[in-house]
């Protein structure tokens, strides 16, 4: 088993292919809730929890019951229902057995719900490790070793965003461009920087 | 009247992509030409249309708590149609908006209405608050799309403008997207603050 191919992935999920900065998934939740870096790396780390996870059951879902079945068409209900319900039920787990964790990223879990970072990993996995129907050599695990990459580059997204958007409280920016929009331009230059990472070779 | 009022306000006053900043992901990735901006404008406005009529026609058999699963379910299956029918008759758009038409289904736009409006209000005015969101949605997509593609790409709808134009290939990447909204938001705001 080649161990380089993981690191790649990873690093390619963080860097070069940034969930939030160059593929467009998490937007939503990117700009509505990366204001402090507390709040923002906490849903960071319950997002990451999230899409490995998702990963693992909606891999499973589809290699064992979507394909032998012959369902590929089922594949957005049914991965949007497992997702939805696995949030829930985590959030019920949390709040039942650490009160603590709860209060950290509690009240972020129904918004990943709707997150499209984790829909879309979820997405992207059937889309890259199946060829023709049939998982690629250790499907499952490159699977997995993705949805943690997103997770972690999302993390690493908001908590670049987090820290300029707490400077950017005491900035004098013109009125009309006040919160949503410079943050779409700060965004914007943090894209660009992200793209010195893209044709890296490894 | 009142149905008139709930079409237009969708498509300036509560902008989806301008004013609520609603379902920016699938806005931002799919709007590098023209045509896939049309594409995905329609695509979503099938899904809130087909969707806000559903939600309406159950909205009081549906009980409260489990109300966002319904909606999902729902959307989920509209997404689904319209995701197998552009794979049937427009199979080039559909590999060019690629994973974006599954992704509908996690639109916030979609859920939004669903639960901010047709959860509330009877079938016939649904439709037509679908129709104005739709609308104002897919004239945003072919806004920015237009400004990506002549910018980036020297073309309009796949014609070519000026051979002279070098275009920056930076308009047509990520940063690109990100700045040409934020821009647009701005020009936005400022427009409305100065009426």
């Amino acid at each position: 088993m080649d161990f380089s191919v993981y690191i790649t992935i990873i690093i390619s999920t963080v860097f070069i292919n940034n969930f939030i900065l160059s593929r467009f998934l998490g937007l939503c939740s990117f700009i509505g809730v990366s204001k402090q870096t507390v709040p923002a790396v906490s849903m960071g780390a319950a997002v990451t929890f999230v899409t490995t996870m998702a990963s693992l059951i909606t891999w499973l879902i589809y290699n064992y019951i979507l394909i032998p079945f012959h369902l590929e068409y089922l594949r957005t209900i049914s991965f949007i229902l497992v997702v939805a319900s696995f949030v829930q039920f985590t959030e019920i787990i949390i709040q039942k057995k650490s009160p603590a964790l709860y209060r950290i990223f509690g009240i972020y879990l129904p918004l990943i719900t709707v997150n499209c970072a984790v829909f879309g990993v979820t997405v992207l996995n059937t889309d890259v490790f199946f060829l023709a129907g049939k998982p690629v050599d250790y499907s499952l695990l490159k699977s997995i070793v993705q949805g943690f990459g997103a997770g972690a580059g999302y993390t690493l997204a908001m908590f670049l965003m987090s820290g300029i958007r707490e400077r950017l409280e005491f900035a004098e920016i013109p009125r009309s461009l006040k919160d949503i929009p410079i943050t779409f331009i700060i965004a914007s230059l943090m894209s660009l920087a992200f793209l010195g990472f893209s044709g890296f070779k490894i | 009247m009142k149905m008139l009022g709930e079409f237009v306000k969708g498509v300036w006053r509560e902008n989806p992509t301008f004013r609520l900043a609603l379902g920016l992901c699938p806005t931002l990735a799919v709007s590098t030409s023209v045509i896939n901006g049309i594409g995905m404008g329609v695509a979503a406005t099938f899904v809130l249309v087909g969707s806000n009529i559903f939600v309406s026609i159950i909205r009081s058999k549906i009980p409260n708590k489990v109300r966002i699963p319904c909606f999902i379910v729902v959307i989920a299956t509209f997404v689904t149609i319209a995701d197998l029918f552009m794979k049937a008759y427009t199979p080039a758009l559909s590999r060019s908006l690629g994973m974006f038409v599954p992704l509908i289904v996690v639109n916030c736009m979609v859920l939004g209405r669903a639960e901010a409006f047709s959860s509330k209000y009877p079938p016939l005015r649904s439709i037509f608050d679908a129709l104005g969101m739709g609308l104002g949605f897919t004239w945003a997509l072919i806004l920015i799309s237009a400004i990506r593609e002549v910018l980036g790409n020297g073309t309009i709808m796949g014609v070519l403008i000026n051979k002279n134009f070098q275009p920056p290939l930076f308009m047509i990447l990520a940063p690109g997207a990100l700045l040409t909204i934020g821009l647009l938001i701005g020009l936005i705001n400022y427009i409305t603050s100065r009426r």
